[in-house]
């Protein structure tokens, strides 16, 4: 579904991802695993748009890496960006519309099944999403993101900043997507929970792919897991 | 009572000019971050348009105030797509010396293809008679502008409330990278801000041509500069705040008219933009401060 050539991302002169190749298939959830400053936002940002980069990104068959944003995102990509981005502005029922603005589904009955899997934004419906805690900003945003109903839903750092027990929450409504055949670009520092989630993984490190392989492959090797970690 | 009242309907129809004007400048800014000076040249564009009515003896109002309003707004969506569009995520100083640019073009471009004289506008002396209400006198134009203006804001409200377009405009106030980021593409986003300025701008300038009767080259110019500092008090960037500063500011000049006695009449200006100094000493940032928070790991 997502095939990554020779990837190199630009923050302005300064690459930083040097060339990296990765594949997402359909109905897989492939992580991108590696410590602070490796590249694995840049990634993501790349293959939004956001970020100005070379090399293929073909989606569904179609080189999408000319294309503006918005164009690339109506193909089917949702994101889920780290740091969540809610439209802290606007309340938790708006940022749901948004989420699903091209949607030509019924956007209403849409929002009632969020609402159901996650009743606390249900509750808080009409409240200002910066009003709401860490962990419903990432509900909310995850939400929002799938609103468009993608065919790829690019998650990032969705752990970061929150209590233990609302990651394992969080978690469980990502395994809960996999079983539905979401496919999945998942970007973590959580290793250990990430790769419980993943078919396929890959390590990043400074900007390159140092490793790759299954959840089992890759869990088994403890040089490779203490890097992951940072406890190395 | 009646010297009360019309000073009361005096404040409100000031204030709804400003309002409207300062709601077309922030409604842009509040998008990209561009103090648009060019927006007085709408208004002017508008008044133009109603003397090329006027030549072209098109001479029913509805016809001349249409034209107006639908040549500002056109206008101001073509100045988007020809002069701000190329530096749209450029540094906020590149668009305002753009804006600059675009205005002393547009104004010499006036005083090029028209004139530089004042041109009667007299189309519109129609709006204007006065009204006996409850043993109280006062002005038709007033009243028309006060109550226009109160429609506009809540067809706005409306508008930003409940249609997704609507929402993507106040989202993209906060983070417009993320509103791209939800399919939405940013051209209409920017197109809308820009025509709903110009909108405004236009319906503005029917009340500024009613009560003036002539268009010049530098006609925008005051109205926009009283826009801005409206935009700077009600909180730049902040709807809700320019109709607050435009209402306020129109309140402050009829009250210093009134108080001020005849031989201080020619410090006016000094005494409304000296009491505005103080309100901002008060609150720097205006009176409504727009949120400017991005999520919590940037």
């Amino acid at each position: 579904m997502l095939v990554i050539q020779n990837l190199k991302v630009f923050h302005g002169p300064i690459e930083a991802v040097h060339g990296i190749s990765f594949t997402v298939k359909e109905g897989s959830c492939v992580s991108l695993l590696g410590p602070n400053g490796a590249g694995k936002t840049s990634t993501i940002s790349a293959i939004t748009g956001v970020a100005k980069s070379t090399g293929s990104i073909k989606f569904a068959d179609e080189d999408i890496s000319v294309l503006p944003v918005e164009t690339r995102i109506r193909k089917g990509i949702a994101v889920s960006p780290e740091g969540r981005r809610v439209f802290a502005n606007l309340s938790v029922r708006e940022n749901l519309r948004l989420g699903g603005a091209y949607n030509p589904n019924d956007i209403d009955s849409l929002i009632a099944e969020w609402f159901e899997t996650f009743p606390i934004l249900g509750e808080r419906q009409h409240q200002l999403a910066g009003t709401l805690s860490g962990g419903e900003q990432q509900m909310l945003a995850i939400a929002r993101a799938l609103m468009s109903e993608p065919r790829i839903l690019l998650l990032d750092e969705p752990s970061l900043g929150l209590a233990p027990k609302i990651v394992t929450q969080i978690f469980t409504m990502i395994e809960q997507l996999k079983e539905k055949r979401m496919t999945i670009l998942l970007v973590e520092q959580n290793a250990t929970l990430a790769l419980r989630l993943s078919d396929h993984a890959y390590l990043l490190n400074n900007g390159h792919i140092v490793a790759d392989g299954t959840a089992e492959t890759l869990g088994s090797n403890d040089t490779l897991m203490a890097e992951l970690t940072g406890l190395g | 009572m009646e010297f009360v009242a019309q000073q009361t309907m005096n404040a409100l129809s000031f204030g709804a000019e400003y309002a409207l004007l300062a709601l077309g400048l922030a409604i842009v800014f509040s998008i990209m971050g561009l103090v648009n000076f060019a927006h007085g040249e709408i208004i002017a564009v508008g008044g133009y348009t109603m003397v090329a009515m006027a030549a072209l003896s098109l001479n029913n109002p509805f016809i001349v105030i249409g034209a107006a309003i639908l040549v500002a707004s056109i206008g101001s969506v073509a100045l988007e797509r020809v002069a701000f569009r190329p530096v749209r995520y450029a540094d906020p100083t590149t668009g305002l010396l753009t804006a600059f640019g675009v205005s002393i073009v547009l104004q010499n471009l006036f005083l090029l293809l028209v004139s530089p004289r004042p041109i009667a506008v007299t189309s519109l002396y129609f709006l204007e008679w006065p009204i006996s209400f409850a043993g109280l006198r006062i002005s038709s134009l007033q009243l028309f502008e006060t109550l226009t203006t109160i429609i506009v804001i809540v067809v706005m409200m409306l508008f930003l409330k409940k249609t997704v377009l609507g929402l993507a405009m106040r989202a993209a106030a906060m983070d417009f990278e993320m509103v791209r980021l939800t399919g939405i593409r940013a051209n209409r986003v920017f197109a809308a801000a820009f025509l709903i300025s110009g909108l405004l701008a236009g319906i503005a300038c029917v009340f500024i041509m009613a009560r003036r009767g002539s268009v010049d080259p530098h006609l925008g110019f005051d109205p926009v500069l009283m826009a801005f500092v409206a935009c700077v008090v009600g909180g730049f960037g902040s709807l809700p705040g320019a109709v607050i500063g435009g209402f306020l500011l129109g309140a402050i000049e009829v009250t210093m008219l009134v108080l001020l006695p005849q031989s201080l009449g020619g410090m006016t200006d000094a005494f409304v933009f000296g009491s505005i100094a103080l309100l901002l000493i008060w609150r720097p940032d205006g009176i409504l401060t727009p949120p400017r928070e991005k999520g919590d790991k940037q």
